[in-house]
């Protein structure tokens, strides 16, 4: 990343998009590409790593710890790599986690901080500051940029969650008769004006999984794959799913599979 | 709720455990990670969504099992001699309404959401998957394109019919079609239905004013 260019700078840019941004919805993906064009090698999602690293160094909690000494799974405070080998079993949890399962896992046991503020809301509302789990997510994915997408299939648990959200990609319920395949096994086609990549194959798998977290233009917020997940529910018109659930953690498992062997690329930016 | 939940268990159960069968490693307990999912533990009612969402009909069962794949010939039968079953065409005869709340209807992609007011009513999002007016070019490819819809087939019965019976349940032609059943579910009532129809078949309508550009 071009570091010679001011943060202030990036976020003139950020501020300077927002009121451009609902017209992001009518606009063609060619409209996008200038954007992305002008930003270059830049992404607004530097600030929010710039508050997650704080946070992931910042002594907290009553048991005055910071996160460096946190397992993402590649052992105690290794962060190179950690985010493209998830989501994966942990032994300690007994549970097949994604980053953001494992740092709220941290939070509790290493911080002893009460996460079930941060557990509901995960996500930040339009407006507001990121929350921690966005803002660490940037930080740690940020750290995975050019590692080779390798989760995990080794623990009879990491397969079940494969199989899982291989499952659950099909399952048409609701008023709509949604499935995530309804929208996403088609190749070159659009809902509106966004393209919908074809996540039933590794070459669509491939070319999604690895540019999460991104941050969103439209929305001026880095989004995690867990928020990806829980909007595209909303637009399948079913009940909300629940952060860290079998189901978010099986679908992307489902992803980060079929992904492996692919280059991470994220904070990524996105429309 | 609880009880459509409850009888509806053993189906979401019966989907998940079906064909699991990873080899566990030696010393591995890998029983604990065969159980089937119950899918339900993953979600919580949110605004208008309520858990009962989560049930699939006969229908959904299927078409789930076969996506992608070729459904079998008796299940084609099944799922076709249901969707015909519930056609309900308008009681007084008349199929079209007014092709300019028919446009609204079209564009408007809202409507039984988690988020959605549930006092608005529902959008047919149908710009979402087709094309239809040339001057609209927000529009989906993941359906066929409906440019000049009523223009090239004119409005004979025949025709009215088919398309009325499209819009309530698109399975009725094509078993497992990923076009939600319109009428059939009551996204739209049949007023709405009315006037997405002369949205399709009015010359009036910016449907069948202009040929749009090939997608
Ligand atoms: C009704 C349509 C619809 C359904 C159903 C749907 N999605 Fe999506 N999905 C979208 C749209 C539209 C976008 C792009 C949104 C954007 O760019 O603003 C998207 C984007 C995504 C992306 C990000 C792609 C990328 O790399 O930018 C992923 C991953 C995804 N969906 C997964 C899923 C999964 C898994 C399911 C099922 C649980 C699902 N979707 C169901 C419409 C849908
Ligand atoms: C989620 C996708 C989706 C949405 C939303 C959708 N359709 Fe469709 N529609 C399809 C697909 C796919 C087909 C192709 C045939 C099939 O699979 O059943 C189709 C077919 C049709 C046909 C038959 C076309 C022909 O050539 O005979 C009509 C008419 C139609 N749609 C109208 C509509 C209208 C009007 C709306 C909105 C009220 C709508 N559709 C919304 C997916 C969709």
């Amino acid at each position: 990343m071009n570091q010679s260019i001011p943060k202030t700078f990036v976020l003139g840019l950020a501020l300077a998009l927002a009121p451009v941004s609902a017209s992001f919805a009518q606009s063609g993906n060619d409209v996008f590409a200038e954007y992305r064009e002008m930003f270059g090698d830049d992404n607004p999602a530097e600030l929010a790593e710039m508050q997650g690293e704080e946070i992931w160094r910042a002594v907290r909690g009553p048991k005055q710890a910071s996160l460096e000494q946190c397992d993402l799974g590649l052992g105690p405070g290794v962060m190179q790599g950690a985010y493209a080998q998830l989501p994966r079993w942990f032994e300690d949890a007994g549970q097949v986690m994604d980053l953001e399962m494992r740092l709220l896992w941290c939070m509790e046991k290493q911080q002893g901080l009460d996460v079930s503020a941060l557990r509901a809301h995960p996500f930040s509302e339009q407006g507001q500051q990121q929350t921690d789990l966005e803002a660490l997510s940037a930080y740690i994915a940020a750290q995975s940029r050019g590692a080779t997408v390798a989760v995990p299939q080794e623990h009879p648990a990491e397969r079940r969650a494969f199989e899982n959200g291989k499952r659950f990609f099909n399952y048409r319920a609701g008023p709509h008769d949604f499935s995530c395949a309804t929208c996403h096994t088609h190749d070159g086609k659009r809902i509106r004006l966004q393209d919908m990549p074809r996540l039933n194959t590794v070459e669509g798998a491939k070319g999604s999984f690895p540019t999460w977290p991104a941050y969103r233009l439209s929305q001026g917020a880095v989004r995690t794959l867990e928020w990806r997940m829980n909007d595209c529910m909303r637009q399948q018109r079913l009940p909300g799913l629940q952060h860290g659930s079998d189901v978010a953690i099986g679908l992307i498992t489902y992803l980060g599979v079929q992904a492996n062997g692919a280059v991470m690329d994220s904070p990524g930016l996105k429309r | 709720m609880k009880t459509l939940r409850t009888a509806s268990l053993p189906l979401l159960a019966a989907l998940f455990a079906a064909g699991c069968g990873h080899a566990p490693k030696a010393g591995e307990t890998a029983a604990a990670f065969d159980a089937p999912l119950d899918i339900t533990g993953s979600f919580a009612p949110r605004g208008q969504a309520g858990m009962d969402r989560l049930d699939q009909d006969e229908t959904q069962r299927i078409c789930s099992e076969y996506e992608g794949k070729p459904v079998p010939p008796e299940l084609v039968t099944t799922i076709m001699e249901a969707a015909n079953a519930g056609i309900r065409f308008p009681a007084d005869g008349n199929y079209l309404g007014d092709w300019k709340n028919g446009e609204k209807i079209a564009k408007t992609g809202t409507g039984l959401q988690s988020n959605d007011d549930p006092n608005v009513p529902n959008g047919g999002n149908c710009y979402a998957c087709h094309q239809m007016a040339a001057e609209e070019i927000a529009y989906g490819t993941i359906a066929p394109s409906l440019g000049l819809y009523g223009k090239l087939r004119g409005n004979s019965e025949p025709i009215l019919k088919y398309t009325w019976t499209r819009l309530w349940n698109s399975h009725a032609y094509n078993a497992c079609s990923h076009m939600p059943r319109f009428g059939e579910k009551k996204i739209l009532d049949e007023q709405q239905l009315k006037d997405v129809m002369a949205y399709l078949f009015d010359p009036q309508s910016p449907v069948n004013l202009e040929a749009p550009g090939k997608n």
